[in-house]
């Protein structure tokens, strides 16, 4: 924030300019309220009604929202939070990791730079491309699945192994492609924040460098930490192409109920298919409000 | 600067450099985390390199070499159409987002702190409304009176740009307070006025060209997530790159693989410009949600 904000919002309100229209100022930002209002807000309010209405009769009721327990429904939300939950633990684990080893474990700087600009274009490579790039390495005639058959005998696609890349294995092997490069995005900021004086002080004092990590930088680093993995969880349960082209809705996914619910052919039901989206706007704004405030937490102590 | 997937304070590059012991230190002591580094960097390359070499060598595997490129590039309509197509439409939505952001933030920042919170909460909200449930919010609300624009191929035309206007408010929104942030609005503002230039002038001729590296940042950003973008396209039927590449998958072989190729260089492109853009201005490098 910069000193003139600080300072602002410290007085409590703008200083008095001698602007003209002084209490029209606020209508500077109606095109920004407007058009979030008209693209944004409104259209997610309409699904809220609808998910309280009745298919057939539109009449107000509850009935969406208990139609949730259904068996097919809960397995959709278990997989999608399984999935996001597996890929933001992994994701998150190995991008600090590779965050630290290029930061902090000795690799020669230009990995670094190499890393960084890496992380934004992965982190960025996703949707169909990245599917398609994925049938290409672990699919049945994936180079990959074809390097081991030849290479060691070990065929993926075997019923002993039972693996493929169309499953829900796959696609959580998929998604850490784009979750891990974005830990390494935002965590490493955050090492680098980390003072050389914290690590000089702790060493003064005799503490080991296991001892400096397990005392004071990790838990300095916990709320960055934290808030990340449950970005990623935000990231990966809110994505929709990749699972749909990679698996065309083999796997039970909210993303696939919902659409299965709302445009489906056989036995549709729209307004539970609001119900199912605004079950995931809930979980989606609860995932964001805990990285927020983490965030918030986070930046008081590696504030540069 | 709260929430959202955009990467913390100052430029990555300088940090490290200014931290020479912190480097040299694991090394002297422990030669295994050294091993360990090099051991969870080769994954990482791995893990990133192998499904775009298994890509590239998979479009290379018909009898004559470059076939599939040549196919998409010079015999396949479609490509360059839809590619087109998406190009606009990220233009249309890259100029209607700085038309609405810049001046919202800038204000903001003048005039109305205390709206702050309000408007980096509005900002925030395309990361809790997945592109799936929005598309399908345009498409109930857009689909009567007052409004039917889902009625026409101008109206979807409209509702898919509206669509990445507000997708693009969380990147184009921090990018632009960075770009504000690190210029003196107050004492430009006030020099402009007392020479006497309206409003408009203001932001045409100061604002906007003091902080073009931030716009640009921001408009790279929006236009590599517009221009492979699937869900809201495929749902509003728009002749798209996304929707395209996704029906090339299912129908042909080696040429979806040659597309994914050049889809990545466009990605690499765009990313490789906020990083040149980047390493001159204190404008962070960012990332998108999913898709």
């Amino acid at each position: 924030m910069t000193d003139a904000a600080t300072r602002q919002s410290a007085q409590g309100a703008p200083p008095a300019r001698p602007g003209r229209r002084s209490n029209l100022t606020v209508l500077g930002v109606v095109p920004f309220f407007a058009f979030a209002a008209l693209f944004l807000v409104l259209p997610i309010g309409f699904l809220f009604i609808g998910s309280f209405q009745d298919s057939s009769t539109h009449q107000p009721t509850l009935q969406n929202y208990f139609d949730l327990s259904e068996p097919n429904i809960v397995l959709a939300y278990k997989t999608s939070i399984e999935i996001s939950l597996v890929t933001a633990v992994l994701g998150g684990v190995f991008g600090f990791l590779l965050a630290y080893a290029v930061i902090l474990g000795g690799l020669p700087r230009f990995l670094r730079s190499f890393l960084m600009t890496f992380s934004g274009v992965a982190s960025n490579f996703a949707g169909i491309p990245l599917a398609l790039a994925f049938t290409f390495t672990l699919g049945l005639q994936g180079l990959v699945t074809k390097l081991l058959l030849n290479g060691i005998g070990l065929d993926l696609y075997s019923k002993h192994v039972g693996f493929t890349i169309y499953s829900k294995v796959g696609l959580e092997i998929v998604y850490l492609y784009f979750q891990f490069p974005l830990m390494v995005l935002i965590v490493a900021p955050a090492i680098d924040g980390l003072k050389r004086e914290w690590r000089e002080a702790s060493e003064n004092l005799g503490a080991s460098s296991r001892q400096y990590w397990q005392h004071i930088a990790l838990p300095i680093l916990m709320p960055t930490l934290l808030g990340t993995t449950i970005l990623l969880f935000g990231n990966s349960f809110g994505a929709q192409a990749t699972a749909y082209q990679l698996t065309g809705g083999l796997v039970p996914l909210v993303t696939n109920a919902i659409t299965a619910q709302i445009s489906g052919d056989v036995f549709h039901n729209v307004n539970l298919g609001y119900a199912l989206a605004m079950g995931m706007v809930v979980i989606m704004a609860i995932s964001i409000t805990g990285y927020s405030l983490l965030q918030r937490r986070s930046e008081r102590w590696l504030r540069s | 600067m709260s929430g959202g997937p955009s990467v913390g304070p100052g430029t990555p590059d300088p940090a490290a450099a200014t931290k020479p012991s912190q480097m040299r230190r694991p090394r002297q002591r422990l030669k295994p985390s050294l091993v360990f580094s090099w051991f969870v960097f080769i994954v990482g390359v791995l893990y990133f390199a192998l499904p775009l070499y298994a890509t590239l060598e998979f479009s290379l595997r018909t009898k004559v070499p470059f076939v599939a490129y040549r196919n998409v590039l010079f015999k396949d309509p479609q490509f360059s159409a839809t590619l087109l197509y998406s190009f606009a439409v990220g233009v249309i939505t890259i100029v209607v987002s700085l038309l609405i952001i810049v001046p919202t933030a800038y204000w903001v920042r003048l005039r109305l702190p205390r709206l702050r919170p309000f408007v980096e909460f509005v900002t925030l909200l395309p990361f809790v409304v997945p592109p799936l449930i929005l598309v399908f919010g345009l498409l109930r609300a857009y689909n009567g009176q007052p409004l039917p624009l889902t009625h026409s191929e101008l109206g979807l035309n409209v509702l898919i740009v509206a669509a990445y206007v507000v997708l693009s408010f969380p990147y184009m929104y921090r990018a632009v307070d960075a770009g504000l942030q690190a210029i003196d609005i107050r004492s430009l503002t006030e020099a402009a006025q007392s020479m006497g230039a309206g409003w408009t002038r203001i932001l045409l001729t100061i604002i906007f060209p003091n902080i073009r590296v931030a716009l640009l940042s921001g408009s790279f950003l929006t236009l590599a997530i517009v221009i492979g973008e699937y869900t809201i396209a495929s749902f509003l039927v728009r002749p798209a790159f996304g929707p395209y590449l996704a029906l090339l998958g299912r129908d042909k072989a080696f040429e979806p693989a040659a597309v994914t190729i050049i889809s990545f260089g466009l990605t690499w492109l765009a990313m490789g410009m906020i990083a040149f853009l980047g390493r001159s201005s204190r404008s962070r490098v960012q990332v998108a949600g999913a898709r």
